[in-house]
């Protein structure tokens, strides 16, 4: 039952994936002009006169002046054979330019999202089973204060307190000699030590929602008559609270990878300029706006199936926790 | 000396819950004893507090309820499996509601069975982890020795192909299995005490009928002690040996069956019993108004009515299957005359109100209806626009009277929504009309401006009647009118519709899995089994003297409230044949 369910999960996602492309493909099309004309535009700022023979001619050698789906057929057939086509404003094949900046993308993203789970889920639970008590109003207030305060602040803030009274580096995933260093294993503690700081403020606000919902939630099922069973069976109240509404309040947190994962990406743009990260979204801002459409293209169809398999995966998460899904 | 003593004795037992306003006494000094091998019923209608007394036996009154005072003694060793000589008596109001020696008591000395064997059930743990799990927690056992007997408990309660079912969670359960897996869970512990607390309260007649003697059958073989809760008469005829009424929190008669039954001192047991065996006969002021003026014409001609519903298989290649909810359906509605329409739970007898009101676009056959000009047309077949002027002849009556009024809307506003709709009236007239209707219903005006959490069930159910009648109908539709009601407040709101219809001149479609209050109420009845009706007739005839094996099986089930009935009855289950 479990097996058919993911298969069949899987299988759907794979015309959905298309139709996904296909939209991506449309959105960077979406903007007046394309690369040439905003090439065209750069050399003008800086006095060159470009003829049109010469614009027509770039167009033509990029494909550009072909019809839309002939133009998407080309680019999809390359994505499918791993290339991503190539970067008209870094001269550079896209899968060059991509790898490593997503990778480290998933890899921030990841770790907010432990970072949120690991304090969210202890604290909303907390939070709940001590209704209305101190702990539970101290809770709810820095809960409320951490939803309110932007990013980018909070950034600014924390990079301070760190370069003040820590001492510490702050900008950037590496310290300057790991920059351009092969992956070893101080390179992977360096990128620990960096880490924090973003993972830190991109995931306070998350954090302070899952605490609301987790304790929402729990309070729903905490009264519920399956509970007073259990507890008319003689389970202790811990064991009980566990095995019991704890369970059935995880339905949320399981769906949050769905959303958090492209959230992650595209919401920490700001963050990531503020910290110079060089994760995916200043380089997708920059790609959009030079009109740089395959490297574009590439982000947001990668965005794309980053939501898709977090989808997936919180779907088929889902499923194991909750039979009645399942059956369905 | 061992007949004398009690399992358990409660004494001078107080639970209260704080409020803002201050304590609440839940329950106020409430004494009684249980006996081994014996039943004491806790009558009392909502609110009375007998749950919470069930519940503080155990400690496990959610808060802000707490024991303020008063003993709950358990004598262990007059208990099954802790039978000895030497006394051992323990004090479980004494004990914390957090510490493991009450937790040790819960569910292996005394075990509870809750109402709504649904949600009692966790939703995402299979039946045998959750029965095993109560075995685990108090014997030293095995999982594989703990699913053996999970196995054998679950032949024990009857339910079929145990090895396999166990594996099953609550949803792929039917109401009936559920309160037998939880009367397993139970008595998973051999418990001495079995504390239930309405447990057939969500069932249909006759899976309560199955459950009742299922439990009664389990008490006679591990010679348990039963408090069994429940707010139906009949039940209790069935089943107690001793009786205990409750109102607001007090015990006011305590005695044995038969003289509670035959003698009650109290006058709310008297009052209990009236409205009882009031239900049990057709009413005396139906029957005399028919003598006068009997039904009329033909109001309503339903003619082989069809809805199907269709049920997503889920998958994009396979069709989903079809549910005939229902099917080919003729019935006739005079002016005048209660129409009852009987059956259980998933028979299609809501769907067939809906299907009238044309709250659902019908699959087939038609529904003529004529109306004050004579005029016959088919509702089945008219477009929206035109249903509009036969909307205001046909009105509905909904069960649940907290569900069905907007808490955001004042009295006025609820009443006054018909007819503001509809264009009739506005401003002072509306208003005027409003305070008019209340007052047909029993309320006075001035509930005009209040909201609807301000009134009791009871009166909320007459604002919906009020609603209803608000364009001056011909046909009520009253689906399951009375079953959220307590039964004292039942016969009140039907003697209501039954003036409301000499003064009004109105039919009635009267929807109930209730015999008795169909009994009261309706000059016909029809029984609906699976989409069908199998029978019609006149009420008498038809409880007298019911023809379909369903309507015979329907009928046996249905509990008695008197106790020298008790056994005389052969009970029959009515299987399709295939």
């Amino acid at each position: 039952m479990l097996l058919a369910y993911v298969l069949k999960r899987l299988f759907w996602s794979i015309p959905f994936m298309f139709a996904v492309s296909l939209v991506a493909f449309a959105l960077i099309q979406a903007p007046p002009g394309d690369f040439v004309t905003s090439l065209a535009a750069t050399l003008a700022q800086s006095g060159d006169v470009v003829e049109q023979a010469r614009l027509d001619a770039l167009r033509e050698r990029y494909g550009l002046d072909q019809p839309f789906l002939v133009q998407y057929w080309r680019w999809i057939t390359g994505v499918l054979h791993g290339d991503f086509g190539q970067s008209f404003e870094w001269n550079q094949p896209v899968s060059d330019l991509i790898w490593e900046r997503m990778g480290l993308s998933v890899v921030l993203a990841i770790a907010t999202l432990l970072f949120t789970w690991a304090i969210a889920f202890p604290v909303g639970i907390y939070s709940a089973v001590k209704k209305y008590s101190i702990g539970d109003y101290i809770i709810s207030a820095i809960g409320f204060i951490g939803l309110s305060i932007p990013n980018f602040l909070l950034g600014l803030v924390l990079m301070y307190i760190a370069v003040v009274h820590f001492g510490s580096d702050t900008s950037g995933l590496f310290s300057e000699q790991y920059q351009q260093a092969p992956w070893s294993w101080d390179k992977f503690i360096d990128l620990l030590k960096h880490l924090w700081i973003p993972v830190i403020i991109l995931g306070t606000s998350s954090t302070a929602s899952l605490i609301r919902i987790m304790r929402a939630n729990l309070l729903d099922e905490l009264h519920k008559p399956y509970v007073t069973t259990a507890r008319a069976k003689g389970l202790s109240e811990w064991h009980l609270l566990v095995k019991y509404p704890v369970r059935l309040a995880l339905n949320p947190f399981v769906s949050t990878i769905g959303w958090a994962f492209p959230q992650l990406v595209s919401g920490s743009v700001i963050i990531s300029y503020v910290l110079s990260l060089p994760t995916a979204g200043p380089l997708l801002l920059q790609a959009l706006l030079a009109q740089d459409m395959y490297l574009a293209g590439a982000f947001i169809l990668l965005l794309c199936c980053l939501s898709v398999f977090g989808m997936i995966v919180s779907d088929i998460l889902l499923a194991i926790i909750d039979p009645r899904i399942r059956y369905r | 000396m061992t007949a004398e003593t009690p399992v358990i004795e409660v004494k001078n037992l107080v639970t209260e819950f704080a409020t803002r306003r201050g304590p609440f006494r839940a329950v106020d000094n409430v004494s009684f004893k249980l006996m081994p091998g014996k039943t004491l019923c806790l009558v009392g209608e909502s609110g009375s507090g007998k749950s919470v007394t069930a519940r503080s036996i155990l400690q496990i009154v959610d808060p802000p309820g707490r024991i303020m005072s008063g003993q709950i003694l358990l004598n262990r060793h007059m208990t099954r499996r802790g039978r000895s000589e030497t006394a051992d008596t323990l004090d479980l109001a004494a004990l914390n509601p957090r510490s493991s020696a009450i937790r040790a008591i819960r569910g292996r000395d005394i075990a509870m069975i809750f109402q709504e064997p649904m949600s009692s059930l966790s939703p995402v743990h299979t039946i045998g982890n959750q029965i095993g799990e109560a075995i685990r927690l108090h014997e030293n056992v095995s999982k594989a020795e703990a699913r053996a007997r999970t196995i054998e408990l679950l032949r024990k309660v009857e339910i079929p192909n145990a090895d396999k079912t166990i594996d099953r969670y609550p949803f792929e359960y039917s109401g009936g299995m559920r309160q037998r897996a939880m009367i397993a869970m139970a008595l998973a512990c051999n418990p001495g005490v079995l504390i239930a607390d309405e447990p057939t309260t969500a069932l249909d007649v006759t899976t309560q009928a199955e459950i009742l003697s299922l439990i009664k059958k389990l008490q006679d073989d591990e010679g348990m002690a039963v408090l069994f809760i429940t707010h139906d008469m009949g039940v209790v005829a069935e089943i107690a040996d001793e009786v205990a009424v409750m109102r607001f929190g007090k015990l006011v008669e305590h005695g044995d069956t038969i003289s509670i039954f035959e003698n009650p001192q109290h006058d709310y047991t008297k009052m209990l019993l009236g409205s009882v065996k009031q239900l049990d006969r057709p009413a005396p002021r139906r029957l005399a108004r028919r003598a006068e003026h009997p039904p009329g014409n033909t109001l309503l001609d339903v003619e082989g009515l069809k809805k199907t519903f269709f049920i997503d298989s889920g998958s994009f290649f396979r069709k989903g299957d079809e549910l005939h909810a229902v099917n080919n359906v003729t019935l006739t509605l005079r002016s005048g005359e209660n129409l009852g329409i009987v059956g259980e739970s998933g028979s299609g007898k809501s769907t067939l109100g809906r299907c009238i009101m044309r709250v659902y676009d019908i699959s087939g056959g038609a529904i003529r209806y004529t109306d004050r000009d004579g005029m016959t047309s088919d509702l089945a077949t008219l477009p929206d626009r035109s249903l509009m002027a036969a909307r205001r002849d046909l009105r509905m009556v909904f069960q649940d009277p907290f569900a069905s009024l907007n808490p955001r809307m004042t009295v006025a506003q609820l009443i006054g929504e018909p007819l503001l709709v509809n264009g009739v009236l506005s401003g002072k007239a509306l208003n005027d009309r409003v305070a008019e209707l209340l007052g047909l219903v029993g309320l006075p005006a001035t509930a005009m401006e209040r909201y609807p959490h301000a009134f009791s069930g009871g009166q909320r159910q007459r604002i919906g009647i009020a609603r209803a009648i608000a364009l001056e109908p011909r046909i009520i539709i009253a689906d399951e009118a009375t079953s959220a009601l307590d039964v004292s407040l039942r016969s009140q709101v039907l003697d209501l519709l039954l003036e409301l219809q000499e003064r009004l001149d109105l039919s009635f479609i009267f929807i109930s899995h209730d015999i008795a209050v169909i009994r009261y109420f309706c000059d016909r009845v029809a029984v609906m089994y699976k989409g069908r009706i199998v029978e019609e007739g006149p009420t008498e005839e038809v409880c007298s003297r019911p023809v379909h094996p369903y309507t015979q099986s329907l009928l046996s089930a249905v509990p008695h409230p008197d106790p020298r009935m008790r056994g005389t009855r052969v009970r029959t289950r009515y299987r399709e044949q295939a």
